[in-house]
Order: C-alpha cells, then sequence, then structure tokens
C-alpha cells in the first residue's frame, strides 16, 4: 500500500517550478554547465560559482524567463580556449532572458550571441580576447539579433575583431553604461531601429560608435536612434577587421560614424582624440543590387557634442595636403558628399568637411570642401523604455 | 488491494502496449525515456531489426557529418499515414519517430556511436541524443552531448582521427529549428524519391499518397547529373537548414534553399555580413568563375570553430563536397561585379 501511494505522489507532483541551481568550476563543467542550461525550467536562476570553467564547446539556452548568474566579471570566467566546435562561446535562443555577472574569454567565434530572443538583458558582463586585437579572435563580443527590447548594461568588451557591442536587425534597444576598447568597432548599431545609446566609454578602438545599414538583408531601414552622453576617445587602433567585412573600411580615429541610417540624433558627447574625425556621416561606399535598400543618410542631427582634438591624421586619400590647406587638422566632422544635404544638420561649434563623394564613388575621386549642414530640424525620437522587469533584473 | 494492484498493472501493460511492437507511449509522452531499448524500436537493436511500421530509409544526398555511416529509420504509427507534401517534410502523425544512428566502420564492423531522435508529440517535436555504450548493447540519453574520439578512414583512403561531437539537445534545435519549432529535414519527397521508398511508404500504409510527379533531387555525386542541380542540391541539405528566412542564420540574408532563385540571395555577389574572420579576407559568399575568391569555399576548407561552416557536426573538410562547390562556382562565368 505505502509503495503504490508513493507511485501516486510521484505521478501528481507537479514540476518544481523556479528553482536556483549553482554550477561550480571543475571536472566537466562543459557537461554540467551545459545540462543545466538545457534542464532549466522557466523562471530558474543559474548561478556559476567563481573559478574558471575551460570549455571544450559551445554553450546554449533555449528556455525562457532563465537567469544566468555568475559572481561577478572577474571572478567567474568562462573561457573558450580550448573550443573545438560551436559558432559562440553562449548562445541564447529564448525569451526573457538575463545574463549578468561573468565573463566570456578567447571563444572562436563570437562571445556571446542572442537570436530572436526577445526582452534580454546584458547586464555587467565582460567579454575579452586575452591575446589582444588581433585579425584571429572572433568577431562581435555581444551580439543580439533579430530580437525586439534588448538591454546592454555595465558590458566591457576588448579585442572584438569586429564589434564589441553589436546590435543587429533589431528593435527597442538600449545600449548604456558599457566600455569598449581594443575592438575594430567600439559598438554597432546595424540594420536597427529605435536604439538609445548613452553613458558608454569608447576608446582605443578604430572606431568608436558605429550606426550602420547594409542592402540584402532580411531587415532593412535602420533609424531613429540617439547616440548621447557618451565618451568617444581616442580611437586610434590600427583596423584589423578581416577584409571582406564591411567594419574593414572604417578609418582608424573614428569617433562615431552614421551610414545609410534615418533620423539619428548625436547629442552631448565628449568626442576628442580620434584622428581621422569626430562624426562622420555618410552613404554606403560599395556597390550592391537591393532595389529596397536606402543607401543615403537621411535626417542626422549632430548638436550640443563638446570636440577636443581631431582630424590631426586623417586616414583619407590626400591626407597630408588637407591637413596642411586646413592648418594641422581637418574638421572634426566629415560628410561624404552624398544624401540631401537639408535633411542634414549639425549645430556643433565646429567646421563640417565635405568629401564631395556621389554614393559608391571611389575615395580617390573625392572633391574636399568646408560645408554647411544646416537642414532642418527634426525633434528627437521619444526615449526608449524597457519594462520594468528588464531594469529591475539590471539592477 | 489487489485489485488494485492489478489495476495498476494492467495501466502499465496498456502504457507499454504489446511485446514487440514500438513502444507508442514513449514517444507520445511526456518523460523522456533514458535509454533507447525503451522505445523498441528494433526488435533486435545491437543487430538494428527493425519492429513493425520502422521503415529504413536514405537521401539521394545526404547531409555531410564526418564520413559518418548513417542508419535513418522512419516509423509511423499503426493506423495512421505520413501526409505527403511536394516541397515541405512529410507531414508526420502524432506518435511518428525518425530514427538516426551515426556511426563508422571499425575492424570491417558498423560501430554506432550515437542515435538521434525525433519524436512528433502532440505539442510537437522533440529532438533527443542518446549515446551507445561500448558493448553496443543500447544507448543512453544525453541531453548535454559528449565528445567521443574517434579514428576512421574517409573514401580516400586517408586515416582520420577526430573529436567527433554529439549534439546536445539545443544544437539539435539549431539545425532542426523552423520559425522557433523543431522540424524534420531529411524526410522530404525530393530526398526520399529513388530506390522505390516513396512507393513502399505507400504500400506500407505509411504514406497517404504518391502523385507520379513526385520530385527528387540530384544525387550530389552522380557525375552524369548538370553540376547546377548537384551542387544546389548539396547545398540545400547540408546548409538550407540554417540559411532559410525562417532558420537560424536567417540574420545572414544567404538563402539555400533548392527553389531560392535570386542570385544575390544564394551567394552570388553576396558580401558577407556577420562573418568577421569567416569571411577569410574575402569579398563575396560566391565570387563566379573564381572558388578561390569565395568565402563558401573558404568555410567548408576551415575546422576552425570561428570559421567552419556548418558550425556543428563538422571536424573534418568534406573533401568530395568542396571538389564539387569548387567545379560548380568554376563553371560560372566570371561576370560583372553588381551595380
Amino acid at each position: 500500500m505505502p509503495r503504490i501511494w508513493t507511485l501516486a505522489a510521484l505521478l501528481v507532483a507537479s514540476p518544481a517550478a523556479a528553482q536556483t541551481v549553482t554550477i561550480e568550476a571543475g571536472p566537466e563543467a562543459q557537461e554540467r554547465l551545459q545540462a543545466a542550461l538545457i534542464e532549466a525550467k522557466p523562471g530558474s536562476v543559474i548561478r556559476i560559482g567563481t573559478g574558471r570553467f575551460e570549455l571544450t564547446d559551445g554553450l546554449s539556452l533555449d528556455i525562457d524567463r532563465v537567469t544566468v548568474r555568475g559572481a561577478g566579471p572577474d571572478k567567474t570566467v568562462l573561457s573558450f580556449k580550448g573550443q573545438l566546435g560551436a559558432g559562440e562561446g553562449l548562445l541564447v535562443t529564448s525569451d526573457h532572458v538575463v545574463l549578468r555577472d561573468f565573463a566570456v574569454e578567447d571563444s572562436k567565434g563570437d562571445g556571446i550571441k542572442s537570436k530572436g530572443a526577445d526582452n534580454i538583458v546584458y547586464k555587467n558582463l565582460r567579454v575579452e580576447w586575452t591575446g589582444g586585437p588581433k585579425e584571429t579572435n572572433g568577431a562581435y563580443g555581444v551580439y543580439p539579433v533579430s530580437s525586439t527590447t534588448i538591454l546592454i548594461d555595465g558590458v566591457t568588451v576588448k579585442g572584438a575583431s569586429d564589434a564589441g557591442i553589436y546590435v543587429g536587425q533589431s528593435e527597442q534597444i538600449v545600449v548604456r553604461d558599457s566600455t569598449v576598447s581594443g575592438n575594430v568597432a567600439g559598438i554597432e548599431i546595424e540594420n536597427s531601429r529605435h536604439a538609445d545609446v548613452f553613458g558608454n566609454v569608447a576608446t582605443g578602438n578604430t572606431g568608436g560608435i558605429l550606426v550602420f545599414d547594409l542592402p540584402n538583408l532580411p531587415k532593412m531601414g535602420g533609424g531613429d536612434i540617439r547616440v548621447f552622453r557618451n565618451r568617444v576617445v581616442d580611437n586610434d587602433q590600427p583596423n584589423f577587421a578581416p577584409k571582406g567585412n564591411i567594419v574593414a573600411s572604417v578609418r582608424k580615429g573614428t569617433g562615431v560614424l552614421i551610414m545609410a541610417n534615418d533620423n539619428v540624433h548625436v547629442f552631448d558627447n565628449d568626442l576628442s582624440g580620434n584622428a581621422t574625425s569626430n562624426v562622420m556621416i555618410i552613404a554606403y561606399p560599395q556597390k550592391y543590387e537591393d532595389a529596397k535598400y536606402d543607401p543615403l543618410p537621411r535626417r542626422i542631427m549632430v548638436s550640443g557634442n563638446r570636440h577636443g582634438r581631431a582630424g590631426f591624421a586623417p586616414q583619407l586619400p590626400g591626407a597630408d595636403q588637407l591637413v596642411a590647406a586646413f592648418g594641422g587638422s581637418i574638421p572634426p566632422v566629415l560628410w561624404s558628399g552624398a544624401g540631401d544635404p537639408a535633411s542634414l544638420r549639425v549645430t556643433d561649434p565646429v567646421p563640417v568637411l565635405s568629401m564631395g563623394l556621389a554614393p559608391g564613388a571611389a575615395p580617390e575621386t573625392a572633391k574636399p570642401a568646408p560645408a554647411k549642414l544646416a537642414g532642418a530640424a527634426v525633434a528627437q525620437p521619444p526615449a526608449i523604455v524597457l519594462p520594468a522587469a528588464m531594469e529591475a533584473a539590471a539592477k | 488491494m489487489k485489485a488494485l494492484a492489478a489495476a495498476v498493472l494492467l495501466f502499465c501493460a496498456a502504457l507499454a502496449g504489446r511485446p514487440g511492437d514500438v513502444n507508442d507511449a514513449a514517444i507520445t509522452g511526456e518523460a523522456l525515456p533514458p535509454k533507447l531499448s525503451d522505445y523498441r524500436f528494433f526488435a533486435d537493436l545491437a543487430a538494428e531489426t527493425p519492429a513493425a511500421r520502422v521503415m529504413p530509409y536514405d537521401l539521394e544526398t545526404p547531409l555531410f557529418s564526418d564520413y559518418a555511416t548513417k542508419h535513418r529509420f522512419l516509423y509511423v504509427p499503426a493506423g495512421q499515414k505520413a501526409g505527403y507534401q511536394p516541397v515541405a517534410a512529410l507531414d508526420l502523425p502524432v506518435g511518428s519517430a525518425i530514427i538516426k544512428t551515426f556511426g563508422y566502420p571499425q575492424a570491417g564492423r558498423f560501430k554506432p556511436l550515437e542515435t538521434r531522435l525525433l519524436l512528433r508529440r502532440a505539442s510537437g517535436w522533440v529532438a533527443l541524443p542518446y549515446v551507445w555504450n561500448a558493448e553496443g548493447s543500447d544507448a543512453l540519453l544525453k541531453r548535454a552531448g559528449t565528445r567521443i574520439p574517434v579514428t576512421f578512414t574517409d573514401p580516400s583512403g586517408a586515416a582520420r582521427s577526430i573529436s567527433y561531437a554529439v549534439p546536445n539537445q539545443n544544437q539539435c534545435k539549431d539545425c532542426h529549428a523552423l520559425a522557433g519549432a523543431i522540424a524534420p529535414i531529411g524526410v522530404k519527397a525530393r530526398y526520399l524519391n529513388h530506390g522505390g521508398q516513396l512507393e513502399k511508404l505507400r504500400a506500407g500504409e505509411m504514406l497517404d499518397r504518391l502523385p507520379a510527379d513526385a520530385p527528387r533531387v540530384a544525387r550530389w555525386d552522380d557525375v552524369r547529373a548538370p553540376i547546377d542541380a548537384r551542387a544546389r542540391a548539396y547545398l540545400e541539405i547540408n546548409c538550407a537548414h540554417c540559411h532559410n528566412p525562417a532558420g537560424a542564420a536567417s540574420n545572414s540574408g544567404l538563402f539555400l534553399e533548392l527553389g531560392r532563385r535570386d542570385p544575390v540571395a544564394f551567394g552570388i555577389g553576396k558580401r558577407p555580413v556577420a562573418a568577421g574572420r569567416g569571411s577569410g579576407g574575402r569579398d563575396f559568399a560566391i565570387a563566379p568563375g573564381d572558388p578561390d575568391a569565395s568565402i563558401l569555399v573558404y568555410r567548408m576548407e576551415s575546422t576552425d570553430p570561428g570559421v567552419a561552416m556548418p558550425e556543428l557536426g563538422r571536424a573534418t573538410v568534406h573533401k568530395e563536397g568542396v571538389a564539387l562547390m569548387r567545379q560548380w562556382i568554376d563553371s560560372m562565368p566570371k561576370s560583372a561585379p553588381a551595380r
């Protein structure tokens, strides 16, 4: 009789709801950690202990409403130095996930990728390639893509051979209070709409903050983006991106670069020490076939930024003559010359240089000349307001 | 009391089905059976003797998986039939299962390493990996996957030693996800339509209909078939499960389904998006007439995890597959680049 009751109790016992599982460093970390990620229930917290976790394969999470939490970005280290498979260190494909307080080091491909993962929080993380900037480093540090509602807060990325923080083909994005250095691009918002990028420090990258739109992709038409209160300084890293990628064309010493986007507001930033330019506004420079794609910058508003030294060693054709002509440094705001000047507006108290380039024209055909961008003012898009649960998770 | 015990036993017996038949309850239940033998797909598991309505099959052009030998079986429960589909995968009823055992010939005998199951439950497809024990008598559920060192001889006669990766349950979904839900890949009419396989399914009352004009893909290694058809079949079965607008690589904009006609979408003159060092310093996925300038070839020729495509299940280069891609790209006229 008791046995039967036990059986009955087992049959009716409901699966445990919210639970916390702790995984400590040690042997078979790969299997224990991956098993915890697979067996998690919605609401679960997976705590990763202090120490180094030597991993041989990419990890992945596909359960909604799971929190993965370490003991701190310098205490809990997921090392992928010995990685044998998978395109990234950690892959998230579920919604309402919180990643916080750990580090990912030396992944063979991207650091942390989340795809189709809505309402994701990246908080207090470090992603780093520990050998410094190298072409053989992975492309992206944190890489949310094809998602809606993304928070990246207090994240540090070093050494990405493409972008440290990359948000692609997404909507409703906040990237704040993060630090990116030694990457090709510090922060890149690509083919995305509705983003606030603020309070970040981008230094020692090839380019600091990039806002791009590219052709031939499922989601195009990037815009409604605010870039403000960032420190974008001394981005002096020689470009180490593998050729073929769009960021391989970013010139050393680029501060903020806006390409082929609509309604982008760059304001209240500290910009200095960027040898090519503090702010660049350009058209997509390559040949393409895509009738739905708009390669031009539209409604770009630059205002209230503080400009330090810039344009003193521009990576541009005829740089020496240009620098001499302008008395030691070219103007800190650069426009490629493509797009309707009536939709571009720069009210920073600094001069603007136009390169006089038609879209897709070779840089060698540039006809540089001072320009005034005094297009019609456009109201800023409203601030991105994230769900309260995401803000609470990032406390 | 005795009556209650008997009722419980009866209930259990009903769940388990008759001996000799597939354990339908294991397929449709909510549990994750710990052993492959729990399903009774095989009258003799070690000998792979299939039970009733468990049909062996193969694909005209298969996915390359480190030269592993694959034994595939399809189970459709009694009284049910798969729904024929001209393009999509067969519409398999609840209770169906796809069984795929991976292994290598060792000392002249097939040695199984792992068996992957796709189970059609009421809630959708479930993908589970089972790893064989050393004796080859049964396989155990390994949701987190594992790695197994393997040495084998490839078709050119070269010995290869690799760390064979059994995918974890999430990685199953990486390839089998279509718009977020797990879906079968290979059980499509065009991949099954050879050697009388579809006719056998029909005759076995496992398929609802079979039109005379059922499509058929080219065999990737059939030198008599047009190079374009062979290459596109190879790309579809090896790449299109991720590289389609509802797949894991949707954000790449590179779409490799057989029916894709826009040249940029299937790679011709298409620049990389998020390839990083996967670009290998090359500008286009496919540079017509120039395999050495094509990213697709670069990534197929690499085994580096940050570069290699497909991302999962490939620790060796498929030399013969690469040769096909090279021949195909070589055959394309070098055209003026886009615009």
